[in-house]
């Protein structure tokens, strides 16, 4: 590296590979621990099966300094120890040789210790021990067990029980407290009084030496609600941790280049404003700044929403996250890293889901109904045996037999379930989702808003007119335009891949001018490739916007060439038409660019050349005319409107914040997958509402047993089990992806992956 | 009727083995990666790490 920014480079078919990290962003992504031994984690999506850890893990142990390397299948995510002597290993090297693509993972992520779930895991385990020794106690007093036998048995299972229902059922004490403590009501409520009621009542009677005692009910009411808990918290932490696991693409830090011209890479943090920094091709702009030397071309795509890269030079501004592509510069830091544009959008993030109303879960909702009515019919069961015979023991003991027995068990299960196996079929569609609310939100939509550049296409140019071409020029140009990586020569590259083996050409010398296109020598001439002013000393008609190739100066063929749509955009289109959804696109590029897409999709409505601001301005106003919008977008400034939105959903490619605040996060390049989560979305809908049908029926069978006073500890197991055993049954019809020809796992796997340490 | 007052200790013992275990393998770090150990044993060579 030289200290001047060259004005030309000279570049191989090499600058199409993404930039390896440099030692000193490898070791800014390591963390120390202990005996002068670095740990560093890198994130490999591609890990599929006992194969791949195989290879990767005897690679990596070859390497200099590599103390242990151990990969980890369901996270896709490998963790490297190695000896500090200087210089880190190169692992991402290595892997590429090995085959795999790997990214460094974000050590403050990486390092944070996520004690949730063990929590959740340790309390069920607990319940399950209690439920399960309770009842095969219980057994013998239903088999007929009497006097002081019976006694002993029930003075264990309370003794079991107690420390069981405080260890174990902490979870939905605290919740309910909370939900009280601001005066509303949730589905741990009506639980909570239940457990209690069932594990007084049952101590008194035991106490008393008479026949009942719901401890067996208690505890299992506990077990079979954890699960449920448990289950949706998987889900949700699988999908955090999928999302985490996508690459990066906001840089941790920057080369600095000090006082005496010296080179020294800096954390993100560490960059001041007057900061001179090196940004080579290829790497993504960290803070915002000002071009002090050098051309290049500016991809600002996942900033503004232009397609087009802009030719910069010194004294343009630059934000953060936009993409330098085809030359280096020296750029001045006008911007800490929490002031830049990102911190900006970060701030109208924060205003929209501020002035976004609180979203209800179905079952909270459904709770808010089914506490008042249970409690009150127990309630009025208590007051009806109280006037009919008198007895306060028998009274209360019916009335809290009505509590167990209303015990929203398959209620607690109804909704999770549901929502776990749709997870778990996005998942397999390579959808993430980030909780089971979104899915609720999701069935609602009535509008769905787009953004352009990155979401309806992919962000890549394709030639349009290769018809015209004559195929020599075609295959000459394509060899030439493989020297670049600047999205214009791509796009002619990939319209003819094989052109080096076909053309028989070779170029001796290749350069490129950063801005204005590409140079080579063949057998003496020179050809160019780049914008008309400069490939054309030809005397015809020069239109600024296409791409020539010239021998000589005179022109071969000119390239028109557009933002490539997304595969499955047209069908997604027809599906969400006739499912009568209404839909809008939203973008920050140029009228005619917008209009082109616009038209091919035949969406009617659209607005160009939007500010981040204004696209949220747009969703806030269709939100108070009463739609229910999905935003699809993928750029930086397409995150306030996501945030705002009633559902959200981004494609893995987008900026790094939006994605982490997408309700779902799609894989594939495909925007089909959109409709396929509207349409689990949808299913899973009617499956909740199904399996409210069999509880509430549950119930209209169950309460009237209760109330005449039938309800014995024995009755209200098995009813209390078989309801949640419909339910759970009922969930798993759920269906996903129609088949393709390909195998799916068969039967239901606890999806227990990436449990924290 | 006797039995009654050792087996039950010792069944709720073995249960109770049983939780013990549980937690340990959980802290233990045995379910951090279902889907690698079920691939892992289809390889001799892989020694436990240090």
């Amino acid at each position: 590296m030289t200290c001047c920014t060259p004005t030309t480079v000279i570049v191989s078919a090499d600058a199409f590979r993404q930039p390896t990290p440099s030692a000193a962003e490898f070791r800014l992504a390591s963390r120390s621990i202990g005996d002068g031994i670095l740990q560093t984690e890198i994130s490999v999506p591609s890990i599929h099966c006992g194969g791949c850890i195989n290879k990767i893990e005897r690679g990596l142990a070859k390497l200099d300094g590599v103390q242990n390397v151990r990969v980890n299948l369901s996270s896709k995510r490998l963790a490297l120890r190695w000896l500090d002597q200087g210089t880190p290993p190169d692992a991402i090297g290595a892997l590429k040789q090995l085959g795999y693509d790997g990214h460094l993972f974000d050590p403050t992520e990486a390092a944070t210790p996520d004690g949730e779930l063990p929590r959740m895991l340790r309390a069920l385990a607990v319940a399950a021990f209690a439920s399960m020794n309770i009842m095969s106690l219980s057994v013998s007093v239903w088999a007929g067990a009497e006097g002081s036998t019976r006694n002993i048995l029930h003075w264990i299972c309370a003794s079991i029980a107690l420390p069981a229902l405080i260890y174990s059922g902490r979870l939905f004490y605290q919740s309910a407290w909370r939900a009280l403590r601001y005066g509303q009501t949730n589905m741990d409520v009506p639980i909570s009084i239940g457990i209690a009621a069932a594990f007084a009542l049952s101590l008194y009677d035991t106490y008393h030496g008479y026949e009942h005692a719901y401890f067996d009910a208690a505890t299992s009411l506990v077990f079979f609600l954890l699960i449920g808990r448990t289950l949706d918290y998987v889900m949700r932490e699988r999908t955090r941790t999928a999302v985490k696991g996508l690459a990066q693409l906001s840089p941790r830090g920057a080369m600095t280049i000090n006082a005496d011209g010296e080179y020294d890479y800096l954390a993100l943090k560490q960059i001041r404003p007057g900061t001179r920094l090196l940004i080579t091709a290829g790497e993504r702009v960290p803070v915002d700044c000002a071009v002090e030397r050098g051309i290049s071309d500016i991809d600002f795509s996942l900033v503004t929403g232009e397609s087009a890269p802009r030719p910069v030079e010194s004294g343009a501004a630059l934000q953060a996250g936009t993409l330098n592509i085809t030359g280096s510069l020296v750029v001045v830091a006008t911007a800490v890293a929490d002031d830049s544009f990102l911190a900006e959008m970060i701030r109208l993030m924060e205003a929209a889901e501020s002035g976004k109303s609180v979203y209800r879960h179905i079952a909270d909702r459904a709770s808010r109904l089914y506490a008042p009515a249970v409690h009150l019919t127990s309630l009025l069961s208590f007051v009806g045996w109280m006037i009919f015979q008198g007895d306060v023991h028998q009274a209360a003991t019916v009335a809290i037999a009505v509590l167990i027995i209303t015990c929203p068990c398959a209620l607690g299960l109804a909704v999770p379930m549901v929502q776990v196996m749709a997870a778990r079929r996005l998942f397999e569609s390579r959808i993430m989702v980030k909780d089971g609310s979104a899915m609720e939100r999701l069935n609602e939509i009535d509008t769905v808003v787009f953004d352009k550049t990155g979401t309806l296409t992919l962000g890549q140019m394709q030639v349009t007119n290769i018809d015209e071409i004559d195929p020599r020029a075609l295959s000459m140009a394509a060899e030439l335009a493989s020297h670049s990586r600047h999205p214009s020569a791509r796009a002619i590259h990939a319209a003819a891949p094989h052109a080096a083996a076909h053309s028989g050409s070779h170029f001796d010398q290749v350069q490129e001018f950063p801005g204005l296109g590409l140079e080579g020598i063949s057998q003496g001439k020179v050809y160019r490739l780049g914008r008309a002013a400069f490939a054309r000393k030809d005397d015809g008609v020069q239109i600024p916007a296409e791409t020539v190739f010239s021998c000589d100066g005179r022109k071969l063929a000119s390239f028109v060439l557009s933002d490539r749509l997304r595969p499955g955009a047209h069908s997604l289109v027809e599906k969400l038409r006739q499912a009568g959804i209404v839909m809008e696109i939203i973008s920050g590029d140029s009228e005619p660019a917008v209009r082109e897409i616009a038209d091919q999709l035949g969406i009617p409505n659209y607005t160009a050349g939007i500010l981040p601001g204004g696209k949220l301005e747009r969703i806030r106003m269709l939100t108070k005319q009463g739609r229910k919008v999905l935003m699809v977008g993928d750029g930086l400034n397409d995150a306030p409107a996501l945030m705002a939105a009633h559902v959200s959903m981004a494609p893995a490619t987008a900026a790094d914040v939006g994605r982490n605040n997408a309700d779902f996060v799609f894989l594939q390049d495909s925007l089909e997958t959109v409709f396929l989560a509207y349409r689990i979305a949808r299913d899973a809908g009617k499956l909740i509402r199904q399996n409210f049908v069999i509880a509430i029926g549950y119930n209209v069978v169950a309460l009237p047993v209760a109330i005449l006073g039938h309800a014995t500890p024995f009755v209200a197991a098995i009813a209390m089990s078989l309801s949640s055993i419909v339910v759970v049954v009922n969930a798993l019809r759920l269906k996903g992806e129609p088949m393709q020809g390909k195998t799916k796992p068969l039967g239901f796997k606890l999806p227990l992956e990436g449990v924290a340490k | 009727m006797s039995d009654f007052f050792y087996l039950i200790p010792i069944s709720l013992a073995l249960g109770l083995a049983g939780l013990v275990l549980f937690l340990w393998s959980l802290k233990n770090g045995q379910y951090e990666d279902l889907d690698g150990a079920s691939e892992r044993i289809l390889y001799d060579d892989d020694m436990p790490s240090q």
